[in-house]
Formats: structure tokens, C-alpha cells, sequence
């Protein structure tokens, strides 16, 4: 369990220094606003404080924009006079201070901004929080995150230094990549003269990989994600998990011993460690039977507070468990394990696709299938017409009329489309595709974009072996690749992507994957001869998620770094999962 | 070797002075400097020069002439003066020349002699005319303080961002003060006037009486105050030709001095050597000179940085001069030579005898790609000066697109601006161009820009979407995007609409688009809706009850729990609802109901399209055992074992899966044999494995 790193494995660089920035920023900013005493949800509803002025701490988006602006139009009203300032995270966007005048209330605030781009939610992960980067970007093809994107590695690099190996693959990427290199050269001077702690960094648009993305996860922290959602690094075990009758929160990260070892453990693995586990607690409690006086002094000064803490998580991990089991089992998870399997793996189409109907019939649950429904279409490159029709007519029929925004959303964000029928179309959709990767791109309009998203996950699968052959049992307790992460059965595309850059330090070779994702515009390596760069730090690889990642992806590369004696390091928009990404893509009135 | 001391003369008793010339004037005056208005700027500085300015003939030949030399007299710049009379000159901070007329105006000029602007000092000036006037400098620039003929001060601490204070009133003020100086004290600007034997002090708020301390008695009247030039100490000469120095701050005596002379002095002012802590003041008669001083503590200020001597020699336009000064320095490119050069390129942009194209090489041939330069900066000076197509040309050199933008704007290149901006990336910048061309184009027009720029498109879309939803229309519109008109006018169905008949009204405007777009698909789903939607509303009225918005699944489910099973079948073959999914949701409508009899019945009506495992399952989640197990002998062979096992009938899922012959059922009723009474059926299977292996 929790497979040590090889002895020569780097050390991590030291994220502590990001929240003692923000921390001082943050402070200051609130100390020039005098006595902020109480912190308020932003909720739409009147603010309760009688206080002479209010403080918001915003994110930059147009409906808080909107609660301010009522909320400082009804003190007006009501003859009140108060201050207002607006702290905007992690920066002030043009268009809301539009909204702010539009609404007559421009002259009332003052407004500041609080440059807080990067959360460290692990030693290991970092997040921009940005959970509507996807949304913004993939589907509404709004790049005002890219500058925040650009600006957040600037940062990084004068922190940590330059990074001597870059690569990147997807448009936001390659955009983001050329924004930050423009930050760079008007700041020269001074990141040159630091000595790289990282070096290679890794830019990957989300949409280079949607099928990773929509897995069941089934790996410890990637389950309990799906299951109970973590959000920022912590999350809320309900009664059912800590068998009392309250809720608690509890951090999710290396500070937590016993999460640790099997946050990135298969699921099958972890109960039977944790029952072992709780074995040992229990027999290091014992030994206070036979101690004298003094031992046992010693051990309830010493010993004691560690083994209650330990003893606690425990039994908080595998209530978790018994949950996580309890509702996987109901809702006949295995199934719906063996459908996505087939569907990777390209086999039993039409059994499937009969499962998702049923799914929808049943109404088992919206985002569900509408994952499933995604999944279909992305590994076979589009519904066939017929198929496309009928699930969407059912899928209307089960959970309601809205969907309809929703289904023209997925398609234009390429998650669910509809098979190109015949050849003729297939020499129109290259051309196509072809226009669209050009610069002058998007002139093309939606109903063709979509068309140019061709997935090819088959082919794409085959050329990058992505899924494995098994002779027998894939054993998980001893995992051989990072196809574990999904039971043996599928290693993460854009995990193996990265592996396969990495061993190359190029896209050398691997041009029919590029044209197959449809990047071959977007795929870029930047080395600097830079012989500054020790051993060491050439082992350590920053990976940067445009559009979010998911805890599988995370594990599966922490056990590629532990195989290669590499470091992974995580930066992504948001942690993301496949019920968000459904979400996200939804336009059901909440 | 005797003559070391020969040019020293005794001063007093104990001190000896000596007079050299450090170099001689080149200019070659034709007035008496008394019959000119003198300005010399600080840190030598040029000098100005205003003969006549008293002469209000207006034949040219007696008109003012303005003559600007260096400090050592080199002749800069000579021109006529035609405007109104100047009642004082001084030169700001910036080496520019402030020329302060009787009619408040003051008009600013450059080193050479060129006109740079000018700005009023206000109505009350204007009405009342100028007495006096005084140029001060302050650690925030240069100001002006005017005395009006009303006996009233103004003043503007800074020039350069011009904010006209009009002091308060000096209580009995009737006539001109006697002498008046401005005092700079804890950043705000004063000023100290004496009338007769009172001392007054004026700030922006108040006037009051002031008296310095330890001053000799027998004062009537002050002839003449010095301030020093950092505003620390202050002089007083009185009447009784006694000398007072102290603090500006009026709070300490430093020295007095009587010399007897009750003369009015011509002049009086503070000096000092560098690095010295003396300070002396010095007063000035018709024929006599005389230095008072003391040694108070004092601090040397270093106030000449090499930056500003680099401003002195460009504004001189001595460019190579300091360029060299900034190599031989090593000084950093962006504080030097780049800034040097561009300040060069700003003076090029002016000589308008040189073709835009010229311009714009030389400039660039120069500067090239020179860290720290800005192309904009440059452009922008060339557009002050008219040219603009100069600007555009010296505009593509600027290397970062963003940076182009505002000038762009301002040069009205509006589309220009807004390709400019899309390549920054900065989408704020973007944002800020498209309210521009909004303003300016008209509606089509605008539409069409953005339709050429995705990127400001999408931008554009999305802050219509939450702020101004009938542009969003409009601009789908006009591209003839009658899918996304589609989505708009179902989402306005659910957002925007409340009565049934607008939602309709709504969807129907849906469905033609969608039928425009070619999207058969969403225009019949959008129809079906829009027949459901008044199915709905008809169910409602007629039954009571909530149907509004549920799907067409939820809506079956509900009049089915309603007891209403006929209408549940009439919309299930209005709405075209296939079996399966009506099996589905009718079993677990009953189910839910607990009308056992109603769901045998049912199950009996046909042969199940979905099988008789789901009757199983559900009962089962009802725990209902007893009608499970009826369902269950129903159930196909190949999920014959599964239904046995929900009802628990371990030993005959065990005697099916022995007749199957089936591995992967066997192992799967051997994982359920967990009860004391199953040992015997574990046992059973494993002997029909046994047997199986040995076949």
C-alpha cells in the first residue's frame, strides 16, 4: 500500500509561500477597509448587517454584479447611506464595472482587486478554483480566463523560476502558453538569473481528453469525489459516514495519515487495508495492558494523542467506505462499470446503448446518463443518426423538455454528436477541420465546429495501446500501469500523452496522434538551453489542466512518477469530475 | 609663492572673503537687467529675459521681446511677446517657462522658445487683475500664487494637475501687503504676508495672526522675507533694520541681527556652499551687500539626481551627450539610453519637413527593438502634432498589441483597435474597444465587425446574455443563427414568460427557427412540448394537482398515482411514449402505490417488453416478498437465478444454476450462502463443480 517514492525522487517545491501571499494581499486589502469584522455568504438575499459599510469579495462575474447592485440600490431606498467596496478575485473584469454603472451604482463603490490565482489544496495540487473556466471557454469560447491562466503562471515562474521544457497541446493551451511567454519578456530580468526548480512544465486543454473525464472513478480519492464531492480540498461527511448525527468536514490532503495510503488505492484494495489497519490501532492500544506506572505515563502523554487521531480518521474512512459501498451496490455500479468498459474498448455497441435506454427510462439520475450518453458518442465518434435521435427523444421524455438547450450545448462543445453519414461528408469535414484549426478559425460557424471535433478515441486508443492486454487477472493490489486507476481496463488518455511527450521530450513521433486529436496547429514544444537546470529539478513536471482534472488522473500519474522516480506536480483550473463537467454543460433552471 | 592670500579681503573682524569669476556671460545685453522681468531657473538652469514689459504701445518695434539664454548666457531663443502684459515670469521644476499676465492667464513655454499651453488662473484673477505674482516650487512640482488687485490670493500648488485655491480673506486688509512670500509646510502650500507690524499666515482654510518668537520690539512695519529654498528657515527685515532668522514654522528663533540700515533692502534671500552646514541670508541695497548668518543644523540635500540631469541635456535636445553619459554610468538600458532615444524619436516626430516614411525608418532604424522603449509613446507625440498616419506607421513597431490600442481609439482606427486588441489576448482591452465601436458604428455595422472577430463575438454574447438579452436576439439575427434563436426563445419560455399562452407563443417562435435551421429534430421536441405544456395546463384545471413542468415521464407517473390510469394511457399513445418506458413507469407507479392487485393485473395485460426481473427488484425495494416471489417464477431462464436470489431462495437458485451448468452463476449463489442453512447447498454446488471438472 501507498507505494514509497524511489530514493532519488525529488522534493517538491514549497507552495506554503502562495498562501502567505495571498494571505498578506488579502489582509491589507481588508485592513484598508477598517474593522472587517463578520464574512458573509454572497447569497441573494438582503444583507442582515447593520454595519455602516460593506465589504464583498467577489469573483468577477456578472451576476454578483447584480446582487451588489441591488442590494446598494434597496439601502437607497430605504434612505441608507453606507459604503460599499468590492474586492474582485483574482481580478476586476471591464464588464463588470459596466453592469456596476448600467445599474447607477458605479459612483457608490469603490472597487480593488485581490490577485489570488492559485489555491494549494495539496503539496502536489494546485487550483485556480475557476470550476466555470470550462463552461466560459469550451462552450461559450470566452478567453477571459486565459490572461488569468497567463498571469498565474508568471507567477510560478518568478516564485519557482523559469521552466526549461515546455510543451502543451489544445488551442487554450497554446494561447495561454503565448500570453505567459509575453508576460515574460516585458518582466525579463527577473526570473533569468533564478535557478529552475521545475523542469518541465505540461499545458493540456480539457477537451484533448473528455473521456478520462467521464469515467466512473474508482480509485479511493476519486470515488469519494464522485460520491460526496469534494470542494476545495475538503469535504462534508454526512451522518451516514460518521455515524453520529452530524455532519462533519474533514481535509482531504498528505496531512491526513490515513488518507494518504489510499487516496490513490483502487477502491477494492481499501477496505481491506483500512480493517488491517484497525487491526494494528487495536493492538497498539493493547499494549497498555501489561505497562507499570510509568510506561503507561509515557504512553498517554506521548502515544495516546497520536493513536486517538489516528483512530478517528479511521473510523471516519471507512464509514466512508461502508457509504460509498452501500450506494454503488444499489444503484448496480458493477453494471455500469462493465458498460463503460465496453464502450472503451469499442465492443458490445448495441448492448450498451440499450443499457443507457434503460438507464433513461428508469430515470435512474439526469447527469448520469447524460455521462453515458457522451461516452457513446465520444468513443464511437458520434452517434449513428438513428441512436442520436431516439436517446435524445427519451432523454427528453424522462427528464424534461429543457434538455433541449442542454443537447445543443454538448453538441457544441463536441461531447454529443451525431455520425457523419456516409464518405462524401468525411472529404467536406477535413476540409473543414481543416479551416477551423487555421488562425481565422472560428469564423466557421457552430453547426460546422462540431462537425470538425471528430474524437477518434478508437483510432487514437489503438495507436497509444490505451487499452491493455490482460493475460488473466489484472491485479490491482499491484498495479502495472496507470490503467489501474480504472480497474485495468483503460489507461487515461491524457495521462499517457503526457507519459509519452515526457520520454520523448518532444511531439516527435507522435504526429498521428496530434492530427488525430485535431491539434496538430496546437502542439508545441519550447526547450531553453538552459544548463541551469539541476538533475534533480528535471525530474519534478508541472502539469497544467485547462478546464479541470480529475483525482484519477491525479493518481495516475503520482504512480507514473513513482514508477519513472519522477515528481508530478498538478495545476488545474478546477478539480473536476464527470457529473461536473455534465453540470456544467446543463441548462436546466436551477 | 607670497601671494596665496593676496586676493582675500578682510570680512569683520575674523573672516576673510574673495571675489573670482567662475566664466563670463556670452550674451550681449543691450537693457539694464532692471528694466527687464529676470526669471533664472533653479540648478542652473536657463535664464529668461522680458524687455518692455511695461510698455503697452502696441507698435511692434516697442513690443516685449522674451529672450531665453543658458546660464552661461547663450542666446536659445528670442521671440516678440504678443501677448498681454506679464506681470511676472518663473520657470517650473521642468525647466518650462511660466509667464504670468495681469490678466491671470499664464502661458507656458519650452526651453526653446516654443509655445506649450496655457491655463487661467481664474475668474476672480481676471476680474480683479494681477498686483503680484510668484512661482514656487514645491516637492509636488512648480505652482503659481497670485495676489489680486482685490488684495486676495490664489493659488495652484502644482501646475501641472491645476487645482486653484482661492485663500481666505485677511481681515482689514485695505492696501497691498508690505512684502509676502509662499511657505510650503507639512505638504501643504501657505503664504505669509505682513501688513504694518502683523505677520499673518493663510492657508486653504483659514487666516491667522502669527508672531515669530523672540522678535525685537518696536516693529511697525516688515520690509522684506526670505524662505529658504528647501522652506525650513525663514528671514524678516523690519523697518528698524533688524534682521529675524528662524524657522519657516515660526517656532524658533536661529539669530537676529540689527545693521542699522533702514533702507528698504532690493533684495534679500537665503544661500548656502554645498556641504556646508552654514546657512547665511543675504541682503541686498543699491550699493551694498551684506551676508548675515549663523551655523544651525543643517542637512545637505542631494536634490540633483542623475536622472534629472539626463532630462536637463534632452530637454536641451544634447541627445549624443547623453547617451554617452548614460554608457560611460552604465546605466541600465530602460533608464538610459532607451529612454534618451525615445525622447529623441518624440523630438523627430516634430519636424514636420520630413515625409511620414522617413520618419518612421530613421525612428525605427534607431531604436529598433530597444528594450523599454515605447513605439506607442512615440506615436502618440506624433498624433499631438497631427500626424496621424505617422502614428499608425510607428504604431506597428510596437511589439505589444495591447499597448496600440488606446491610441488607436483616440485616432479613431476603431477596428484597427479592436484586431489589435483581440491579439493582446487581454480581453478586458477587447471589451473596451467593442463599447467604443458600439458607440460609434451604427448597429448593422457593428454587428458585422463582430462577426468577422469570434473572439469579441463571444465576448460580446456573453455579457448580452445576462445584461442585454434583446441584443443577443438581435445579433443571432442578424447572422441568421436560427439554431441559437431557437435556444433563445426556449429559454424565454422558461425565464422570461409566465402565463401559459406567452410560453407557448415562445415555443412556437422556437420551432420556426429550429425549422429554419433544418433542425427537424428540436422543432418537433419543441412542438411536443408546446401540446404537453397545454395538456398540462387542461389536466390542472380539470384534475387539481401540479403538472406544469414535469416531463412527459413525470406527468404519466403522476396521473397514474393520481388514479388515473385511462388518461395515462391516452397520453402515453398521444405522446407516442414507447412500451418500455411505460412498463417501467407504471410498475413503479403501482408499486409506489402498493396496488398489488392492480400491478398483477397489469404484469398479466401482455407479455413485459422489459422482462419480470424489474417486477422482482421493485417489490423487493417495497419489501414485499410475497408478490416478489410471484413475479419471480415468471422470470426468463438466463435471470432466473438473480430473481431467486433477491427473494432469497438460495437452494433453487442453487438447483438452477446446477441445471445451467453456468460458472459465473454458480459462483454467484456460493457468494450468497452466507446463511447457517445454506451449508448444505454450498456443499451441493461445490459436488456439482467436482462433477462438472471431472466431465
Amino acid at each position: 500500500m501507498a507505494f514509497p517514492h524511489r530514493p532519488d525522487a525529488p522534493e517538491l517545491p514549497d507552495f506554503s509561500m502562495l498562501k502567505r501571499l495571498a494571505r498578506d494581499q488579502l489582509i491589507y486589502l481588508l485592513e484598508q477597509q477598517h474593522e472587517v469584522d463578520k464574512l458573509y455568504k454572497v447569497e441573494n438575499k438582503p444583507a442582515l448587517s447593520s454595519n455602516e459599510q460593506l465589504c464583498f469579495l467577489v469573483r468577477p462575474r456578472i451576476k454578483n454584479m447584480r446582487y451588489i447592485a441591488n442590494l446598494v440600490n434597496a439601502d437607497k431606498l430605504a434612505g441608507r447611506t453606507r459604503k460599499y467596496k468590492v474586492i474582485f478575485s483574482p481580478q476586476k473584469f471591464y464588464a463588470c464595472e459596466m453592469v456596476l454603472e448600467e445599474e447607477g451604482i458605479y459612483g457608490d463603490v469603490s472597487c480593488d482587486e485581490w490577485a489570488f490565482s492559485l489555491l494549494p489544496l495539496d503539496v502536489d495540487l494546485l487550483s485556480m478554483e475557476l470550476p466555470e473556466f470550462f463552461r466560459d471557454y469550451f462552450l461559450e469560447g470566452d478567453q477571459r480566463w486565459i490572461n488569468t491562466v497567463a498571469q498565474a503562471l508568471h507567477l510560478l515562474s518568478t516564485l519557482y523560476g523559469s521552466f526549461p521544457n515546455c510543451y502543451g497541446i489544445g488551442r487554450c493551451a497554446k494561447m495561454s502558453y503565448e500570453l505567459w511567454r509575453k508576460l515574460e519578456e516585458e518582466e525579463d530580468g527577473e526570473t533569468k538569473g533564478r535557478r529552475p526548480e521545475i523542469g518541465h512544465i505540461f499545458l493540456l486543454d480539457r477537451d484533448v481528453d473528455f473521456v478520462t473525464a467521464l469515467c466512473s472513478q474508482v480509485v479511493y480519492e476519486g470515488l469519494v469525489d464522485d460520491t460526496f464531492r469534494i470542494k476545495c480540498g475538503s469535504v462534508d461527511f454526512g451522518p451516514e459516514v460518521t455515524s453520529s448525527d452530524k455532519s462533519l468536514k474533514v481535509l482531504l490532503n498528505a496531512e491526513d495519515k490515513v488518507f494518504n495510503e489510499i487516496r490513490n488505492e483502487h477502491f477494492s484494495n481499501v477496505f481491506g487495508f483500512l480493517s488491517q489497519k484497525a487491526r494494528n490501532l487495536q493492538a497498539q492500544y493493547d499494549r497498555r495492558r501489561g505497562m507499570d506506572i510509568k510506561q503507561m505515563k509515557n504512553f498517554v502523554s506521548q502515544e495516546l494523542k497520536g493513536l486517538k487521531q489516528e483512530h478517528r480518521l479511521l473510523s471516519l474512512h471507512i464509514g466512508a467506505c461502508e457509504s460509498i459501498m452501500k450506494k454503488k451496490t444499489k444503484q448496480d455500479f458493477q453494471e455500469l462499470i462493465k458498460t463503460e468498459h465496453a464502450l472503451l474498448e469499442g465492443f458490445n455497441i448495441r448492448e450498451s446503448t440499450s443499457y443507457i435506454e434503460e438507464h433513461i427510462d428508469r430515470q435512474v439520475s439526469p447527469i448520469e446518463s447524460l455521462r453515458l450518453m457522451c461516452l457513446l458518442s465520444i468513443t464511437e465518434n458520434g452517434l449513428i443518426p438513428k441512436d442520436y435521435r431516439s436517446l435524445k427523444t427519451q432523454y427528453l421524455q424522462s427528464y424534461g423538455p429543457d434538455h433541449l438547450l442542454t443537447f445543443s450545448n454538448l453538441r457544441r462543445a463536441g461531447l454529443l454528436t451525431e455520425q457523419a453519414p456516409g464518405d462524401t461528408l468525411t472529404a467536406v469535414e477535413s476540409k473543414v477541420s481543416k479551416l477551423v484549426t487555421d488562425k481565422a478559425a472560428g469564423k466557421i460557424t457552430d453547426a460546422f465546429s462540431s462537425l470538425a471535433k471528430r474524437s477518434n478515441f478508437r483510432a487514437i486508443s489503438k495507436k497509444l495501446n490505451l487499452i491493455p492486454r490482460v493475460d488473466g487477472e489484472y491485479d490491482l493490489k499491484v498495479p502495472r500501469d496507470m490503467a489501474y486507476v480504472f480497474s485495468g481496463a483503460y489507461v487515461p488518455l491524457s495521462c499517457r500523452i503526457v507519459e509519452q511527450v515526457l520520454e520523448r521530450r518532444s511531439w516527435q513521433g507522435l504526429d498521428e496522434v496530434v492530427r488525430l486529436l485535431n491539434c496538430s496547429e496546437f502542439a508545441f514544444t519550447d526547450m531553453t538551453k538552459d544548463d541551469k537546470a539541476s538533475s534533480e529539478s528535471l525530474r519534478l513536471i508541472l502539469v497544467v489542466f485547462l478546464g479541470g482534472c480529475t483525482f484519477s488522473e491525479v493518481s495516475a500519474l503520482r504512480f507514473l512518477g513513482r514508477e519513472k522516480g519522477y515528481r508530478f506536480i498538478f495545476l488545474t483550473t478546477a478539480v473536476t469530475n464527470s457529473a461536473r463537467l455534465m453540470e456544467a454543460m446543463s441548462e436546466v433552471k436551477a | 609663492m607670497d601671494c596665496y592670500t593676496a586676493n582675500w579681503n578682510p570680512l569683520g573682524d575674523s573672516a576673510f572673503y574673495r571675489k573670482y569669476e567662475l566664466y563670463s556671460m556670452d550674451w550681449d545685453l543691450k537693457e539694464e537687467l532692471r528694466d527687464c522681468l529676470v526669471a533664472a531657473a533653479p540648478y542652473g538652469g536657463p535664464i529668461a529675459l522680458l524687455r518692455n514689459p511695461w510698455r503697452k504701445e502696441k507698435t511692434a518695434s516697442m513690443r516685449p521681446v522674451l529672450d531665453i539664454y543658458s546660464a552661461s548666457g547663450m542666446p536659445l531663443a528670442s521671440l516678440l511677446w504678443k501677448s498681454g502684459p506679464v506681470v511676472s515670469l518663473g520657470w517650473s521644476a521642468e525647466e518650462e517657462l511660466l509667464c504670468v499676465q495681469e490678466d491671470g492667464a499664464v502661458l507656458v513655454y519650452g526651453l526653446h522658445g516654443d509655445f506649450r499651453r496655457h491655463f487661467s488662473m481664474g475668474n476672480e484673477v481676471l476680474q480683479n487683475r494681477v498686483l503680484d505674482a510668484r512661482i514656487f516650487h514645491t516637492e509636488f512640482g512648480s505652482g503659481v500664487a497670485i495676489l489680486t488687485g482685490a488684495h486676495r490670493f490664489t493659488l495652484s500648488a502644482n501646475v501641472g494637475d491645476l487645482k486653484l485655491r482661492r485663500m481666505p480673506e485677511v481681515p482689514g486688509l485695505q492696501s497691498a501687503p508690505s512684502c509676502w512670500t509662499t511657505l510650503c509646510q507639512d505638504r501643504v502650500a501657505q503664504i505669509l504676508l505682513a501688513v504694518g507690524p502683523d505677520l499673518y499666515l493663510l492657508d486653504h482654510a483659514a487666516c491667522s495672526a502669527v508672531t515669530p518668537p523672540g522678535l525685537a520690539p518696536g516693529v511697525s512695519s516688515f520690509l522684506q522675507m526670505a524662505v529658504s529654498f528647501t522652506y525650513r528657515h525663514l528671514a524678516l527685515f523690519t523697518d528698524t533694520g533688524y534682521i529675524w532668522m528662524g524657522t519657516a514654522s515660526l517656532k524658533e528663533k536661529l539669530c537676529e541681527f540689527n545693521c542699522n540700515i533702514r533702507a528698504p533692502p532690493k533684495q534679500m534671500v537665503w544661500c548656502s556652499r554645498p556641504r556646508s552646514k552654514e546657512r547665511a541670508v543675504v541682503v541686498a541695497w543699491e550699493r551694498r551687500l551684506m551676508v548675515v548668518g549663523d551655523a544651525p543644523e543643517s542637512i545637505q540635500y542631494k536634490q540633483l539626481t542623475i536622472q534629472v540631469l539626463l532630462d536637463r541635456l534632452v530637454l536641451r535636445r544634447l541627445y549624443p551627450l547623453a547617451i554617452q553619459i548614460c554608457e560611460y554610468l552604465r546605466l541600465p538600458e530602460v533608464q538610459g539610453v532607451s529612454r534618451i532615444l525615445a525622447h529623441w524619436a518624440c523630438y523627430k516626430v516634430q519636424q514636420k519637413d520630413v515625409s511620414d516614411e522617413d520618419v518612421a525608418r530613421a525612428i525605427n532604424q534607431k531604436l529598433g527593438d530597444t528594450p523599454g522603449v515605447s513605439y506607442s509613446d512615440i506615436a502618440a507625440r506624433a498624433y499631438g502634432c497631427g500626424r496621424t498616419e505617422l502614428a499608425i506607421k510607428l504604431l506597428e513597431y510596437e511589439p505589444r498589441s495591447g499597448e496600440q490600442v488606446p491610441l488607436l481609439l483616440k485616432m479613431k482606427r476603431s477596428k484597427l483597435a479592436l484586431s489589435k486588441a483581440i491579439e493582446s489576448g487581454d480581453t478586458d482591452l477587447v471589451f473596451t474597444v467593442l463599447l467604443h465601436l458600439k458607440n460609434e458604428l451604427n448597429r448593422g455595422d457593428f454587428f458585422m465587425t463582430l462577426r468577422n472577430q469570434p473572439m469579441a463575438l463571444s465576448l460580446y454574447r456573453q455579457f448580452c446574455k445576462h445584461q442585454e438579452l434583446e441584443t443577443l436576439k438581435d445579433l443571432y439575427n442578424q447572422d441568421d443563427n436560427h439554431q441559437e434563436l431557437g435556444s433563445f426563445h426556449i429559454r424565454a419560455s422558461y425565464a422570461a414568460e409566465e402565463r401559459i399562452e406567452g410560453r407557448v407563443a415562445a415555443l412556437q417562435t422556437a420551432a420556426d427557427a429550429f425549422y429554419k435551421a433544418k433542425n427537424e429534430f428540436a422543432a418537433k421536441a419543441t412542438e411536443d412540448q408546446m401540446r404537453l405544456l397545454r395538456l398540462q395546463r387542461r389536466l390542472e384545471d380539470e384534475l387539481g394537482g401540479q403538472f406544469l413542468d414535469l416531463s412527459l415521464h413525470d406527468t404519466a407517473t403522476t396521473l397514474i398515482l393520481g388514479g388515473h390510469n385511462k388518461r395515462a394511457e391516452q397520453l402515453a399513445r398521444d405522446f407516442r411514449i414507447p412500451d418500455k418506458r411505460l412498463w417501467w413507469l407504471k410498475l413503479t407507479a403501482l408499486a409506489d402505490l402498493e396496488d398489488w392487485e392492480e400491478l398483477e393485473k397489469f404484469s398479466k395485460s401482455k407479455k413485459s417488453p422489459i422482462g419480470y426481473l424489474p417486477f422482482v427488484e421493485i417489490c423487493m425495494k417495497q419489501h414485499n416478498k410475497y408478490e416478489a416471489k410471484k413475479y419471480a417464477s415468471r422470470v426468463g431462464p438466463e435471470q432466473k437465478v438473480k430473481a431467486l436470489l433477491l427473494v432469497g431462495d438460495v437452494a433453487q437458485a442453487a438447483d438452477v444454476a446446477i441445471e445451467h451448468r453456468n460458472e459465473a452463476e454458480l459462483s454467484l449463489v456460493l457468494s450468497h450462502c452466507t446463511g447457517a442453512t445454506d451449508g448444505a447447498t454450498a456443499d451441493k454446488i461445490q459436488r456439482a463443480r467436482a462433477q462438472a471438472q471431472k466431465k
